[in-house]
């Protein structure tokens, strides 16, 4: 169980620039779970995973993995928990290292690294087994450069590297963003399997309303760096992406009528 | 050139190409830009060159050189980590400090081992010229290194500095503390570079305070030459590229200043390193380092 207690972060405090990305999210993930994240620019959704990636530290609050506090930990502590997913396919595998050193880059994580060959035989076999899933006919090309894969590719291989240890919470930052619509519905569709048959808690970010409803159990939607939305299951299943755009207007409406009643 | 020539040229291109070996951990694998090279090479000569003059073993002098180097990539990793002082910066800095500290260890600005043991005295027993059997003696040292840096390179550790290098926001998800393979890749690539100073004097006869200028473009020239002349896809043939760059500009340096047509003399040495770092870096296929992403033609 992942929780998020009044997390709260403020970038270039005491400057003009002051920007408060986070004002106290407060957010309990069950084991299994698979939350959608939405919100629109600058509603606190990349802040908010990097704090649980470990990547940001919150000026105040806390979050707590199985009833661990690990607000403190760096991200490198913190990996043997959280499998991320980067929106960039470039940025979650190293570009001049071979498939298979990628893979087995993902394969020590969480774990102690030794002076052993860092590909032996016997896990060159088992990411054959795991690549040949994907259909792509990276199998028999373990040895290529990362960066001769598209962004699919990349993307695809990625979520298997974040897959091949277990984890307490998979975060997963608008990775199909980046993807052309036939790509994106091929990684999206990937995701969907591979939660589903590890059972595996998931926080996936979206810019897309439709994906977010269409995918996993819960939604949350956040607004100026708070929680301003959480529905889930049945609550979640007869809405629409017009309701979620009119819910939306509406948090966004009481919010100046606020901002007026403060002006009057 | 003189056969004596050629083979002074190679045992300066081998000794070179423990440098080069370093440049490419710090430079390539770390994408690390460190002149702490200039400061680390004069240093493992210098407490090499002391240790032997007050009685030492030479093998534990050199021992000891390649530790105070590892200790110098540590201080400039540390201010880069530590006190996020920009990388170049933080090298520089290390590198200036260490003219200073050279200094102190020898006590005056040269220290002479003339007459001393030093680690290639027992290859006076095999009876031939010293200008043969140091290029060989040197030649098994540094495919030694290659090797074992080969080896590291491509174990679960060393994958880990690899990533640290390329893509340290990834490396860090995958559970790799970024900040201590900095630290031990710097200092790794500095021992290698005070091991090369320590060989050197003990080859030269002597270690001076000035021996390291120009060590870091000499390095990269290796780097960068080999890296021209040869595809470096995997590390083995990155590593091998290091030694025969090395080995490639002593030759084109040696060339340069025997043709007497060219009218080059040694003083024109720092000139000429310029003009084959350039030629190096604009032949076509060559990685780039210090030039801008996309103004390859």
């Amino acid at each position: 169980m992942i929780e998020a207690r009044q997390l709260a972060v403020t970038f270039n405090p005491g400057t003009p620039m002051q920007t408060p990305a986070m004002r106290g999210i407060d957010l309990v993930i069950p084991e299994g779970d698979f939350v959608t994240v939405i919100g629109s620019n600058g509603a606190g959704k990349s802040t908010f995973l990097n704090a649980l990636a470990g990547e940001l530290r919150p000026d105040s609050g806390s979050i707590l993995i199985d009833n661990q506090d690990v607000t403190a930990w760096p991200t490198a502590k913190r990996a043997g928990l959280v499998a991320r997913v980067f929106q960039d396919p470039l940025g979650g595998s190293c570009a001049n290292l071979t498939i298979e050193e990628n893979l087995a880059l993902a394969y020590a994580r969480g774990k102690r690294r030794g002076f052993g060959a860092s590909v032996s035989s016997a896990m060159r076999e088992e990411f054959r087994a795991h690549i040949a899933r994907l259909n792509l006919g990276l199998e028999n090309r373990l040895g290529d450069s990362m960066e001769l894969l598209s962004g699919g590719q990349r993307q695809a291989v990625s979520l298997l590297m974040a897959a091949l240890q277990p984890m307490k919470i998979l975060l997963l930052d608008e990775h199909t963003a980046a993807l052309d619509p036939k790509t994106a519905a091929f990684v999206l569709e990937l995701t969907r399997e591979i939660v589903a048959e590890r059972n595996l808690t998931t926080l996936m970010v979206t810019h897309s309303m439709r994906q977010a409803l269409d995918i996993g159990n819960r939604t949350v939607m956040l607004h100026e760096g708070r929680v301003v939305l959480d529905v889930r299951d049945h609550d979640r299943d007869g809405l629409k992406v017009e309701d979620l755009l009119h819910m939306f207007e509406k948090v966004r409406g009481s919010e100046l009528d606020d901002d007026a009643l403060l002006l009057s | 050139m003189s056969q004596i020539a050629f083979l002074g040229a190679i045992e300066v291109g081998l000794l070179f190409a423990l440098v080069a070996l370093g440049v490419y951990l710090s430079f390539r694998v770390l994408q690390f830009p460190d002149l702490t090279v200039d400061g680390s090479f004069p240093l493992g000569a210098a407490v090499c060159a002391s240790l032997i003059v007050t009685g030492v073993d030479p093998y534990f002098a050199s021992l000891a050189a390649a530790l105070a180097g590892a200790g110098a990539g540590m201080v400039t990793a540390w201010l880069n980590v530590r006190l996020k002082i920009l990388h170049l910066l933080a090298s520089i800095l290390t590198m200036i400090a260490l003219y200073s500290i050279n200094l102190r260890i020898m006590g005056r600005p040269n220290v002479a081992l003339l007459g001393e043991k030093t680690v290639f005295t027992p290859l006076e027993a095999l009876g031939m010229p010293s200008y043969v059997v140091l290029p060989i003696a040197l030649a098994v040292l540094v495919l030694g290194v290659k090797l074992a840096l080969d080896w590291f390179l491509n174990s679960e550790v060393g994958l880990a500095m690899r990533a640290t290098g390329v893509n340290p926001r990834m490396a860090r998800a995958q559970g790799i503390h970024t900040d201590r393979y900095i630290l031990g890749g710097m200092a790794l690539s500095n021992a290698l570079v005070a091991l090369a100073g320590a060989f050197f004097a003990q080859s030269q006869g002597a270690a001076d305070v000035t021996l390291g200028v120009g060590v870091i473009v000499v390095g990269l020239a290796a780097v960068i030459g080999g890296e021209a002349l040869i595809n470096t896809r995997a590390v083995w043939r990155a590593t091998f590229a290091c030694i025969i760059g090395s080995i490639v500009y002593r030759l084109a340096v040696a060339g340069a200043l025997n043709a007497d047509l060219l009218g080059l003399q040694a003083q024109d040495l720092n000139l000429i390193t310029a003009v084959l770092v350039t030629l190096a870096m604009v032949l076509p296929g060559v990685r780039m380092p210090f030039r801008k992403k996309g103004s390859t033609p």
